[in-house]
């Protein structure tokens, strides 16, 4: 099928640009960028700092419903404007998010690339601790984690960090074994290179884009992961907010003020659905065996 | 599959609930001192005393180590630090809840991710299969948490149908079961869909059709049974999907069980009680995924021989 379609592209009338990024692909790269802009800019975005309280305006509803034209999306128990809460709790959730995913990496190449280094035990060990990550759901892990060490952000961020280090251990250690035996790294270790001088310079480079694939694979997961611990209220905690937090504490207004609760919901909502359907259509593009689907 | 296989996974999944055991043992210990946190920092060294000995910390750490793991091999988890009845004792009377919440969930998303799934792969590319596909995304992406928060909102709060927390009733069941469930819908619609269409174009069911067999038994007899294997596989990576999801639908539906135990235990910073369920929910899963094993040798003669042969 992928063949065939390969052919006939030349004959057919040529693809329009609506078939080659369908809409929804595109309002995903919209909601993406988005984002990114409110997680770089959020000083200049929001109107208000989102800590400032103001007890006379308590639970106003969005302007659209009839509330302030000063707060577009209302202000919650505190009477605090949520729109700002919004920017900032999407730059704490970005931040977190970020972070926990780059450190993941970060540890779970360095392991990988030991693992295949050493060999041996220490490769034993690493891969018998990364089974025991993978053997449980690790909301389980992070929250064992938060029970031991408590809260605080930076804490947080750490223990977001031991997500999916286990992929980036495998994924390399896989990788660093097989460029071990292939001909350009024995031919520089040849030359008398150093271990580490082979390894930055000549085994990274050509596995990167593995580790960056996984890395976006994982950054929204984490984002799940964030938003739902801190909505059970063990992740980001007030003063500070985060999508997940405002969602939780949102969660007791219900009956008198939902937009407290649902605005922020939709916000992760839309994210995580644009990363699925931006990865979905990136893969579909990339694996030549799903094109006849 | 060969029963040498099964035991070699049986005594991975052993050695791997072990290191949790043993992790969980240093974590507790390098956590610092319970019993201070406990008791606070006004009690008298006597009282201190009586609570080490209480919970067993007053012996060397290799002791306590032997008797920790001796324990749990008797199902003996340790008292709860704030609650001081043993841990194995709350857990079981949460798990029921636990169980038949997870289990209602994950029945209702197979039977209606399965069935959707297969609907859309007959109807591929047309307006049905577009909209299947639309909940699947739409049931996968939706945070559990959202959308639990958004059914009270509709069905609690503004029509008044259903109850919103609790679970005394069969009604309690439905929102929270609906909540979890849509998540597993949506992964297998997705999985069913592409299994069914790799399978429906194979010789064997293109045979069938040529032999005059009817749709609906083409369809359930020649290509279900082939396109379940991936199925199986999708069964056993989303057991984690399953406890986790648990953990937070139990919290926005106030459902008493081990899920709300755990964040209830986190909050307190019970570790007694959280280690016990780490450990518990360890114990599950390296079984639950030997099931899995043992039902793709079932379904899959292939898988039988081949693993047998080497």
């Amino acid at each position: 099928m992928a063949m065939s379609r390969l052919f006939s592209r030349s004959d057919d009338a040529p693809v329009r640009a609506e078939a080659r990024y369908p809409a929804l692909v595109v309002v995903s790269l919209v909601v993406l960028g988005l984002i990114l802009a409110i997680f770089v800019f959020a000083d200049w975005l929001a109107p208000y700092d989102y800590r400032t309280q103001s007890l006379l305006k308590r639970l106003k509803p969005p302007a659209f419903l009839g509330g302030m034209p000063e707060h577009l999306l209302g202000t919650d128990e505190l009477g605090r404007d949520i729109l700002s809460r919004l920017i900032y709790a999407i730059r704490f959730s970005v931040l977190v998010a970020l972070g926990g995913t780059m450190i993941g990496a970060l540890i779970g190449t360095v392991l990988g690339f030991i693992a295949a280094h050493f060999r041996g035990l220490a490769e034993e060990a690493i891969m018998m601790l990364a089974d025991v990550q993978a053997s449980l759901p690790f909301m389980m892990i992070a929250l064992a984690l938060i029970a031991l060490f408590g809260g605080g952000f930076f804490l947080f961020v750490a223990i977001m960090g031991f997500y999916g280090w286990e992929v980036f251990a495998r994924l390399t250690r896989g990788v660093v074994i097989a460029a071990n035996t292939q001909g350009y790294a024995t031919a520089v270790t040849a030359l008398g290179a150093p271990a580490r001088h082979v390894y930055l310079r000549h085994v990274l480079p050509n596995i990167l884009s593995v580790l960056i694939v996984q890395f976006t694979l994982n950054f929204p997961q984490v984002i799940l992961l964030e938003t739902s611990l801190s909505f059970l209220g063990l992740g980001i905690r007030p003063p500070l907010t985060s999508l997940g937090q405002m969602l939780g504490a949102g969660r007791a207004y219900l009956t008198s003020a939902w937009w407290i609760a649902v605005l922020p919901g939709i916000a992760i909502f839309l994210t995580t659905m644009s990363i699925s359907i931006l990865g979905d259509w990136i893969r579909d593009r990339l694996d030549p065996t799903l094109q006849s689907r | 599959m060969s029963s040498r296989l099964l035991l070699t996974k049986l005594t991975r999944g052993l050695l791997t609930v072990w290191l949790i055991v043993t992790l969980t043992f240093l974590a507790l210990n390098l956590s610092g001192d319970p019993i201070e946190a406990l008791v606070g920092d006004q009690a008298t060294a006597e009282v201190i005393a009586h609570y080490r000995e209480k919970f067993g910390l007053d012996r060397p750490l290799w002791r306590q180590y032997i008797s920790y793991v001796a324990g749990i091999a008797q199902g003996d988890f340790g008292l709860s630090l704030s609650d001081q009845r043993p841990a194995i004792e709350l857990i079981a009377a949460a798990l029921p809840r636990t169980l038949r919440l997870g289990l209602t969930a994950f029945v209702l998303g197979l039977i209606l991710g399965v069935g959707l799934g297969i609907v859309a792969a007959l109807n591929r590319n047309k307006p049905v299969d577009r909209f299947v596909m639309s909940f699947a995304v739409l049931g996968f992406s939706l945070p559990n948490f959202f959308l639990g928060i958004m059914l009270i909102l509709l069905f609690s709060l503004h029509w008044r149908m259903l109850p919103s927390a609790g679970d005394a009733t069969i009604w309690h069941l439905i929102l929270p079961a609906v909540t979890l469930g849509t998540h597993f819908a949506g992964t297998f619609a997705r999985f069913t869909r592409s299994a069914m269409l790799e399978v429906l174009n194979k010789q064997y069911v293109v045979a069938a059709r040529a032999k005059g067999v009817p749709r609906p038994r083409r369809v359930l007899w020649h290509a279900l049974p082939n396109a379940a294997i991936p199925i199986v596989t999708i069964i056993g990576l989303k057991l984690g999907d399953l406890v986790a999801g648990s953990i937070i639908v139990e919290t926005v539906f106030a459902v008493p069980g081990v899920g709300r135990l755990l964040v209830n235990a986190v909050t307190s910073r019970d570790f007694a009680l959280v280690q016990a369920i780490l450990i518990m929910t360890s114990i599950t899963m390296v079984l639950a995924n030997l099931a899995v094993d043992a039902v793709y040798a079932l379904i899959d003669p292939r898988m039988r021989a081949a693993r047998s042969e080497s």
